[in-house]
């Protein structure tokens, strides 16, 4: 049997948008309540099916079943419109994410993405800001004050992460001189360097606003439950809150995709050229690829697990007075560091060990305020009490 | 004369106003004609997750900012204060229990010693001692709540669990001592009810060994968190005068500076003799008052600490008359509970039944200054505030 390319395109497509939600529902909504789970000492689902594996199906099963409710007063059309306009975009942009190098199929090289687009970053950049009327569609129209004050903070809060994110992926263009997301990873094949590292600063301001974007803690706001009850999904439930469900952890799994493409060499193994390392060439590159999203996603947890939520007015200033300013210094020094060694990477290498010995330096000295700040409120408290 | 004079003057006002008025509109013609700003009225509540229970706000918000904050009450009203009068007064305690239902073994205490007053009974030491680590146990339980509610308030939801797992061990000495988890009913008019079961002393001091690790633990996940930090430091902000002036007692004075706890300043049952430190910090702020918190912890484990190994055999109820009927007096008896002074004041008329009994419970005195604290914050500010105050609405509303 040989299968033509077209049909492996639209193949992909199906397949795409039939395993990504199934993906959500029973690998990272369960991955994530049972690692909470034991980040706090408790369990965690574990009734449904063994060790809990079936709690998505149970999850589905009573979000499908449920009345389906809009407000009396609801705008309607909105209302009904705002859940899809959360969850299409954010499937629509997995379009462009390679998972792989291309594998042959029979007679057939199949690569493992649907369209290699020479704009692909702006295309996911542009694909993914379309999410961001879902919610606040959602909260408008909802017809409830908490669900606006959700709807405006998000508002506010995803366009202005959008800047950020945005100046960040530009100091990476500068070296890729390619927006499509394949020529990014040959790039760094070829380079024989992972653009985490001459673009760690660029790395560090993707994800913190990658977070911000999809909503997660520390910047959870628009659904603050314990402010604004629900936020923009107050009014939701049944499918349309699935959708909702569905749209901000899809975006999660862009956000990661994204990450690993674009710093961490997606499907690229590690250490390529050490000799001790080879046999990791033993595990396919798509597993190599996935491993790497999934190290994002649990940090997404992990995240969850750890920190209080920023207020609406300290998160707007962390974004505009801090992330924006560095990510525009960023992309200066990065472009003097490509300029000065034209035709070769010796600048970005040493770009590289500049950043990194900078961030070992902030590490430490982060931990030493804290240390000294704990000393100090030590000192001032009362006296020792005998443990 | 002098009328007509007035009168002009206040015509000369008003057409001074009309003036103004009209240059001021001629000055900028259309403000507020493009975006009419408008003042939004949020109802925060009393079905709200963080609201501690049925507590109402009205608020009156521009975006987020809160321009006022009306606390609304009420909504879990019993009269407590009334079912006093019909009842004797042991028939009183369990009512007690009901009132701040996360620290009932403080609300116990207080009625009973506001009776042993009028009656003039003097507590076996035992019984003091036992009723001293029933309070400091509760004191713990009802912080340990007020940690991890507050936190999941400000959005850390881990130091919840944390906490939750050692007031479930306090709970369960409770249950072990008493029978009951919440509402304990686990205190006398002169003394206690029951004697400690075997082992418990072990079973408790081994706990409070282990207690100061655990505290560890959460202030690890929040004293220098700098998200934590960010939302609490400078937040709520009342100078010690102005907490005199509201009445306000407990964690938020000793948060503003002053060393005030009823267990130094009027100290009952046994509490002079043992060694313990009241914190305090200077600044006032929410983050002040978390760890005025944290430290009043450590000092309830070590006052159990205390009270444990001096316990001795002996009475655990004192001489107490068959049938209560204290003498036609007035009195007034406070303590510190977990919230602040807790008083009751009871007025006697010579029957088994007191006459009045008002109670000055904290949580509802400190909510007073929700309005003041939360004006000019925003609504994220404002659910640290609820919890700051640490207010329980059983206690708020009776």
């Amino acid at each position: 049997m040989n299968l033509s390319a077209e049909f492996w395109t639209y193949a992909k497509v199906v397949l795409l948008v039939a395993t990504v939600p199934a993906i959500v529902g029973f690998v990272i909504v369960l991955a994530e309540r049972r690692i909470m789970g034991f980040m706090q000492v408790r369990l965690g689902p574990n009734r449904v099916g063994p060790e809990g594996t079936l709690q998505g199906l149970a999850d589905l099963v009573k979000l499908v079943t449920k009345e389906d409710i809009t407000p009396a007063k609801a705008e309607k059309a909105v209302h009904f419109l705002a859940p899809v306009l959360a969850v299409i975009p954010a499937l629509t942009a997995l379009a462009v994410i390679p998972f792989g190098p291309p594998v042959k199929i029979g007679k057939v090289m199949v690569p493992l993405w649907v369209a290699d687009v020479n704009i692909g970053l702006l295309f996911l950049l542009a694909i993914t800001s379309i999410g961001v009327y879902g919610i606040i569609l959602g909260g408008w129209s909802s017809n409830n004050k908490y669900s606006l004050l959700g709807g405006l903070r998000s508002a506010a809060q995803l366009v202005s992460y959008e800047v950020p994110m945005g100046l960040a992926l530009v100091s990476v263009l500068l070296m890729t001189r390619s927006l499509s997301l394949v020529e990014i990873v040959r790039r760094q094949e070829s380079m024989e360097l992972w653009f985490i590292f001459p673009g760690l600063v660029a790395f560090f301001i993707y994800f913190v606003s990658g977070v911000a974007e999809t909503n997660r803690n520390p910047f959870d706001l628009p659904e603050a439950e314990s402010e604004l009850v629900s936020g923009f999904n107050t009014e939701y439930s049944g499918v349309k809150f699935a959708f909702f469900f569905l749209g901000e952890y899809t975006a999660m799994i862009i956000i990661s995709c994204v990450a690993v493409t674009v710093f961490l060499g997606g499907w690229l193994q590690p250490f390529p050229n050490v000799a001790a390392f080879q046999f990791l060439g033993i595990v396919p590159p798509a597993v190599w690829f996935f491993a790497k999203v999934g190290a994002f996603i649990f940090c997404y947890i992990w995240f969850r697990s750890t920190f209080p939520r920023y207020r609406f007015d300290q998160l707007m200033a962390l974004g505009w007075k801090w992330l924006i300013p560095m990510a525009l210094t960023n992309i200066v020094i990065t472009a003097f560091a490509i300029l000065l060694t034209p035709h070769r990477t010796t600048g970005l290498v040493w770009l590289a060990w500049i950043f990194g010995a900078l961030f070992v330096a902030m590490y430490l000295l982060s931990k030493l305020r804290q240390k000294l700040a704990r000393r100090e409120r030590l000192a001032a408290e009362p006296h020792p009490v005998e443990g | 004369m002098s009328d007509e004079k007035i009168s002009q003057a206040e015509k000369d006002e008003a057409a001074d106003l009309a003036e103004r008025a009209k240059t001021a509109a001629a000055a900028a013609p259309e403000a507020h004609t493009l975006f009419d700003v408008q003042e939004m009225e949020l109802n925060f509540g009393p079905q709200h997750p963080s609201t501690h229970g049925v507590l109402r706000l009205v608020l009156k918000v521009d975006g987020e900012k809160i321009l006022e904050a009306k606390p609304d009450m009420g909504y879990l009203h019993r009269g407590t204060e009334k079912l006093f009068e019909t009842e004797t007064y042991p028939m009183g305690i369990p009512h007690t229990d009901r009132m701040d239902y996360v620290a009932a073994a403080t609300n116990n205490h207080a009625f009973c010693l506001a009776v042993e007053k009028l009656l003039g009974v003097e507590i076996p030491r035992r019984a003091q001692l036992i009723r001293v680590i029933l309070d400091e146990l509760q004191r713990l339980s009802s912080h340990l709540v007020w940690l991890g509610t507050s936190g999941i308030d400000l959005g850390a939801v881990t130091p919840f669990w944390y906490a939750f797992r050692e007031r479930e061990q306090i709970l369960d000495f409770f249950e072990e001592y008493c029978g009951a988890r919440l509402t304990l009913n686990c205190m006398r008019i002169g003394g206690l009810p029951f004697d400690l079961t075997a082992g418990w002393t072990e079973r408790v001091s081994e706990f409070i060994s282990d207690l100061p690790a655990r505290i560890d633990d959460y202030e690890q996940l929040l004293t220098d968190n700098r998200i934590w930090k960010k939302r609490t430091v400078g937040v709520g902000v009342i100078s010690a005068e102005e907490c005199v002036e509201w009445g306000l007692t407990g964690p938020i004075i000793r948060g503003s500076g002053l060393a005030w706890d009823l267990r130094r300043a009027q100290p009952y049952e046994c509490y002079e003799e043992l060694d313990f430190v009241v914190p305090t910090r200077e600044n006032g702020d929410t983050y002040d008052r978390y760890i005025v918190r944290v430290q009043e912890m450590r000092q309830s484990a070590k006052i159990i600490r205390q009270c444990l190994s001096k316990l001795e055999p002996g009475d655990i109820r004192g001489k107490v008359p068959r049938v209560i009927k204290p003498p036609a007096e007035e009195v007034y008896a406070s303590i510190e509970s977990p919230k602040g002074e807790l008083g009751f004041y009871c007025v006697s008329n010579g029957t088994n039944k007191p006459y009045r009994m008002h109670v000055r419970p904290p949580s509802f005195i400190n909510l007073q200054a929700l309005p003041r604290l939360a004006k000019g914050h925003l609504v994220s500010d404002l659910v640290a505030l609820i919890g700051t105050i640490d207010i329980v609405l059983g206690e708020v509303d009776r």
